[in-house]
């Protein structure tokens, strides 16, 4: 009767969350599996046999590594844009109190916000209202512009723990603005920027609806990837490329989770 | 704040001197030069993208040239009016509901288990077995679903290994939420949109719990309430905040999201696939753009609501 109170869970519980994350997992693992099925036409289950074959086939083809390429530009591009704004941003929202400072940060949040269908098409509309033909730049513009959230979240978050009796010493010590940002601020966001690039580096080489409304004849590895999830022409080749997303994918996340972690750790000790 | 003739070591030299002086002397003014990049690129590039297209849905298209007439009108809104219009924000906005409840159905569990009872290297793998999901890839997320809800796939082999395919079966043969197989059912749409978007509801959920404190637990248990009771009467309430800042992603997400019903789904469209389709192929902007209107406006009565509700209070 009192179970609820004890420190181990119930059994419904443990079963319920269990089953909770296989159901977030199992999907992902399956892709493994059929990266290395011999089925050609279909999705059969359980595969007819196990190959390597498809790593060589997708090796060999120039439309994946040209969208890889454009994909890993674009978002090396959009990294360093959303990099610059939201270090910006979070510096002077941390550093001051001034009118309108709820209204920059709902400013920030509201790409990441507002369904990117929304984003896609004001995008797109407005490009063709200024006559911009579509192009790389194009694109990145539109990465960007959701990119800066994550940067700033995680710069402000770190804004926040440095105290600001630092600069001030920095300051009094007489080192000028520069030096101070140089051997002060920037060794303190460090870590924090990293994570936030690394965040930022994922979503958009992960983007795909804002990218179909700024893209013109260019094709990043999602829309490649969105061709062929409507058209299947290459299934073996599809399921080799998943399988490298994902990987690609998950060590940011896990490099960033790592990096976070042992800041987190050393506040710890340091308070 | 030292001024320029107080202060007592003499101003700095060179360039990089004197900037840096100037932005010491005058905060307003390195606020103003911090905020310009930002402001500009988010404020004026994608703001007023935002209004131009708003401003776009105010024109009509021209039924005989096929030209955008860019003068005031109410009209393509009317639009929206029409029978197969109305289906489809019908059909969008049903969606989104059932995936919003289900999703905090699957996600309670986890978000609970997660912040109440992991600890030490649990808490980590509960962290990263929400946080990888959330972050890997969106295609390949669907693409997996693909696989598995395909006619040949491993869930119709699942059910035939255990001697349920009749389950399945009666299950498809359901008016509107069967089909073919799952794979071009309502009922996989749905599977789909709540495996994709639940990490965005145990996020918030787990965050509010973790604010309930064990000592109203023990409280309502040494009152004499059972578990059920506690559950509703405490747990429930105090999680109210998370489950509707989780609510909030998976309805609006759901709203505008336009590839997971192309891919797999039955042909029927929603709204972000009509948007697609008026502003492509069609080019009839003005209509896209009033039908972007469509879910900027039930967001912001869920947002309406859950204020009055009082949810952002507890925040």
């Amino acid at each position: 009767m009192h179970s609820n109170v004890d420190q181990r869970a119930p059994r419904s519980l443990k079963l319920a969350a269990s089953a909770g994350l296989l159901f977030l997992h199992l999907p992902i693992l399956l892709i493994f599996v059929y990266a290395f099925t011999t089925e050609e036409k279909s999705y059969q289950w359980p595969p007819p046999g196990f190959t390597l074959k498809w790593f060589a086939v997708t090796w060999d083809r120039p439309d994946v590594w040209r969208a890889l390429k454009l994909s890993v530009g674009v978002a090396s591009l959009s990294t360093i844009v959303a990099l610059v704004l939201g270090t910006l941003c979070a510096a002077a929202i941390s550093r001051s109190k001034f009118f309108g400072r709820e209204t920059i940060s709902l400013l920030v949040i509201l790409p990441i916000a507002l369904p990117g269908i929304i984003t896609g098409i004001a995008l797109r509309s407005a490009f063709n209202l200024a006559e911009i033909p579509f192009s790389v730049w194009t694109i990145v513009l539109g990465h960007a512009t959701f990119c800066v959230v994550v940067v700033y979240n995680n710069a402000v978050a770190r804004f926040r723990r440095t105290s600001a009796s630092l600069i001030d010493a920095s300051m009094d010590l007489g080192a000028d603005g520069f030096q101070t940002f140089r051997y002060v601020i920037l060794p303190n966001l460090g870590t924090a920027l990293l994570a936030g690039g690394m965040l930022a580096f994922a979503l958009s080489f992960d983007e795909v609806i804002v990218t179909t409304f700024t893209a013109g004849q260019q094709q990043t590895l999602p829309i490649w990837m969105l061709e062929e999830l409507v058209r299947p022409r290459q299934r073996p080749v599809t399921n080799v490329v998943a399988m490298v997303v994902v990987l690609v994918t998950f060590l940011p996340i896990l490099a960033a989770y790592y990096v976070t972690r042992e800041s987190r750790s050393a506040d710890g000790q340091s308070r | 704040m030292v001024g320029g003739e107080l202060a007592i070591t003499p101003g700095r030299g060179g360039i990089f001197g004197q900037s840096s002086d100037a932005i010491w002397r005058n905060p307003r003014m390195f606020l103003f030069l911090l905020l310009l990049p930002p402001v500009l690129w988010l404020g004026v590039v994608y703001i007023g993208s935002l209004l131009a297209l708003l401003v776009q849905s105010f024109f009509s298209i021209d039924e005989f040239t096929g030209l955008v007439k860019r003068e005031f009108t109410l009209k393509t809104y009317r639009e929206l009016l029409h029978p197969a219009n109305l289906d489809i924000i019908v059909r969008t906005v049903s969606t989104a509901t059932v995936v919003t409840l289900s999703a905090a159905v699957v996600a309670f569990p986890i978000a609970y288990y997660a912040a109440r009872y992991a600890r030490g290297r649990w808490k980590a793998v509960f962290y990263l077995g929400i946080m990888l999901p959330l972050w890997s890839s969106y295609l390949v997320k669907i693409y997996a679903w693909k696989l598995i809800l395909a006619k040949e796939g491993i869930l119709s082999w699942i059910f035939a290994k255990l001697h349920l395919t009749w389950l399945l079966d009666s299950v498809l043969a359901i008016p509107i939420i069967g089909g073919n197989s799952l794979s071009v059912s309502y009922l996989g749409t749905c599977i789909v949109f709540l495996y994709v978007w639940l990490p965005f509801m145990i996020l918030p959920l787990q965050a509010s719990l973790e604010r309930v404190p064990v000592t109203l637990l023990e409280a309502s248990s040494d009152l004499g309430a059972k578990p059920g009771k506690t559950f509703r009467h405490v747990i429930l309430p105090l999680a109210m905040p998370g489950l509707i800042a989780g609510s909030i992603f998976t309805f609006s997400l759901t709203l505008g999201d336009y590839i997971i019903p192309q891919i797999i789904g039955s042909s029927r469209l929603f709204i972000g696939q009509a948007v697609y389709a008026h502003q492509g192929t069609a080019g009839n902007i003005p209509l896209a753009a009033a039908f972007t209107v469509v879910p900027i406006v039930v967001m912001g009565l869920y947002l309406w609501m859950a204020k009055k509700q009082g949810a952002f209070d507890a925040l």
